[in-house]
């Protein structure tokens, strides 16, 4: 698809359930037991197990990729400002991904992403350049 | 315990060489819903793979607990796309360290490279290192 200054990109939504997390998990490498034991995850101080942050990044790329038919990325980069926290049942919770066309210059487009669970933010300035 | 300063600049031995596979990439789209075939692109976040390898070896290195740590941020640039049949390597140094509210923030940077030594991607990630509770 050609990529146009101003352009608003679909919002996409994924579900995240506590076997998203294991098996992201298992791909990933990343077992901190924060994204599997509620537990550890409450001993630390978190409100309950929570999402891999780079779960959440992975499924904003996928949104990219989506939008873009696969267009290759030059940088991504996110804050995780809020945890995505997952319960322990059937419907877990999910991530919304929409996104801004803020500009296409050189061959590059930069989109300007708001990531959101229930209606909270979760990932603050996320942005990702794509060869246009 | 808080992570001792001096280690601003240092750089942490490179990981063994990891061969990426199609079988892998496959697992790794996977996991994100996505049905990844032989010959589409790798998916944007897959050298979190190679970095949290170095990530956990580097912890491993100066005793912090795994799961006293919450990622802050997360940033990949990269110099060209990953495909299977790379061989790479994650070399890991501590860009930043400061300590708020009694917690480390941590800044490293990983270099991933490919086997004949150059950069593939660049990525920087802020990680922070929670404080046990006082009791």
């Amino acid at each position: 698809m050609t990529l146009e200054a101003g352009a608003e990109l679909a919002p996409k939504t994924y579900p995240v359930t506590r076997a998203s997390l294991v098996r992201y998990a298992g791909a990933s490498g990343d077992f901190n037991p924060i994204h599997w034991s509620d537990r550890v995850a409450t001993a630390v101080g978190l409100p309950g197990v929570i999402a891999h942050g780079m779960f959440t990044m992975a499924l904003v790329a996928r949104a990219v990729s989506e939008w873009t038919d696969g267009a290759e990325v030059v940088d991504f980069g996110a804050k995780f400002t809020n945890p995505v926290v997952v319960p322990d049942d059937d419907e877990g919770t999910s991530v919304t991904v929409s996104g801004t066309v803020k500009s296409v210059e050189d061959g590059v487009a930069t989109i300007t992403l708001t990531v959101v669970s229930g209606d909270q933010k979760v990932l603050g300035m996320p942005k990702v350049t794509v060869r246009a | 315990m808080a992570v001792d300063g001096s280690l601003v600049g240092r750089a942490f031995p490179p990981t063994r060489p990891y061969r990426v596979t199609d079988e892998k990439v496959r697992e790794f789209a996977a996991a994100t819903g996505v049905s990844w075939e032989s010959g589409d692109p790798v998916p944007a976040t897959f050298p979190i793979v190679l970095a949290f390898d170095a990530m956990n070896a580097f912890l491993d290195d100066v005793e912090v607990e795994l799961l006293r740590i919450v990622h802050g941020e997360q940033k990949f640039s990269y110099a060209r796309p990953i495909a299977p049949g790379d061989v790479l390597t994650a070399t890991l140094s501590v860009a930043s360290l400061r300590q708020i509210g009694g917690n480390d923030i941590i800044g490293t940077v990983s270099e991933i490279t490919d086997d004949s030594g150059a950069v593939v991607c660049t990525t920087s990630a802020t990680l922070v290192h929670r404080a046990a509770e006082v009791a």
